[in-house]
């Protein structure tokens, strides 16, 4: 009951349950954090607009992205993904979710940030549904934790709208 | 003559009882953590509960020998959600993000495009010839948690083999020769 190999399994055991309890209680902490993040998207331009030869519109926009996501970070915080997405509906389809901008935002003096970029992924469409289209512009964040439970929500910015013609 | 002959006799059941315990000890351990997965499994509604996260592609919110905790839900899948999915004719699994997502009218069928945060391109490279999208079927699950460095365990063990015999070994050993 003394030896060597009974002492080092013992300590073994114990060390890893009671690891496995801090990053339990880590991630349950942040569950009480209390998060007000705040953003606004303009767009400051359509950069063009077309129908590509494959049959789908394409556009090209540059956005003013504001964002203030410093309340998200906790201690157990690794890093915040934020990302613009462009949500629209066609007749085809009943949802269309478009990226068009990410970042990794590993610090929290990182988080409050104003950005002018345009669209870093393509805009295209499956169809030729966007001319004169409405469409929200979302931005989602991604809480990726140092360990544990990974949170994601998002602020809806509606009432853009693409022209009615190509350009 | 008669008291040796009886002694080797008990000496001889006393082993087989106590080999017989030994082994469906070791049974009852395997079983259960058999019927531990098989639960997870189940809860979670995905075929594997827990990936390893094999490539530095998500760095560096995952590193190479995290572990991420998945679930399948009935749930849409929609942008920003890190899903697990398999490539048709390749039995890795792969972790990356949404980031397009096209979901038809009625029947619910959704084209989704994915991208691991550290590469510059999105997956359509990995896609199987032709293919532009991901299919709901594709999918096996979301990622909701994760435990860092936990992975490096089963990473060692299936690059190196070797530490897997040597392992399973030992622990051979240790049952065999343990009195108990």
């Amino acid at each position: 009951m003394h030896s060597f190999g009974y002492r080092a399994n013992a300590l073994l055991t114990f060390a890893v349950t009671i690891l496995a309890f801090i990053c339990a209680i880590a991630s349950f902490s942040d569950n009480f954090s209390n998060q007000t993040p705040s953003a606004q998207i303009q767009i400051l331009n359509i950069n063009w607009f077309q129908k590509q030869p494959h049959g789908n519109d394409e556009v090209s926009l540059t956005l003013n992205i504001t964002a203030d996501l410093q309340s998200l970070f906790t201690w157990n915080t690794k890093q915040v993904f934020a990302f613009v997405a462009a949500e629209y509906k066609t007749s085809k389809n009943s949802l269309n979710q478009v990226s068009l901008w990410d970042a990794i935002i590993p610090e929290k003096e990182q988080a409050n940030f104003w950005i002018q970029i345009s669209n870093k992924y393509r805009f295209i469409d499956q169809g030729h549904n966007l001319r004169g289209k409405e469409f929200n512009l979302t931005l989602h964040w991604h809480v990726m934790p140092k360990t544990g439970k990974m949170f994601a929500d998002k602020i809806v910015m509606s009432g853009y709208r693409l022209p009615n013609a190509y350009r | 003559m008669g008291l040796v002959g009886e002694t080797v006799d008990s000496i001889k059941s006393i082993k087989i009882r106590q080999l017989l315990t030994q082994a469906v000890t070791l049974g009852m351990i395997v079983t259960s953590a058999l019927i531990i997965w098989k639960a997870l499994m189940c809860v979670t509604g995905t075929e594997s509960p827990v990936v390893v996260v094999l490539s530095g592609s998500m760095e560096p919110g995952f590193k190479r020998g995290d572990i991420l905790f998945l679930t399948m839900t009935k749930d849409p899948i929609r942008t920003g959600e890190i899903v697990v999915f398999n490539v048709d004719g390749r039995d890795i699994p792969i972790v990356h993000r949404a980031i397009k997502v096209h979901e038809r009218e009625n029947t619910g069928h959704v084209d989704v495009l994915t991208k691991g945060d550290n590469n510059d391109v999105d997956d359509i490279g990995l896609y199987a010839d032709g293919q532009f999208w991901l299919h709901r079927h594709h999918i096996m699950g979301r990622a909701v948690g994760f435990l860092p460095y936990v992975g490096w365990v089963t990473i060692i063990m299936s690059e190196k083999p070797i530490i897997k015999y040597i392992l399973i070994g030992a622990l051979g050993l240790l049952v065999i020769t343990s009195k108990d």
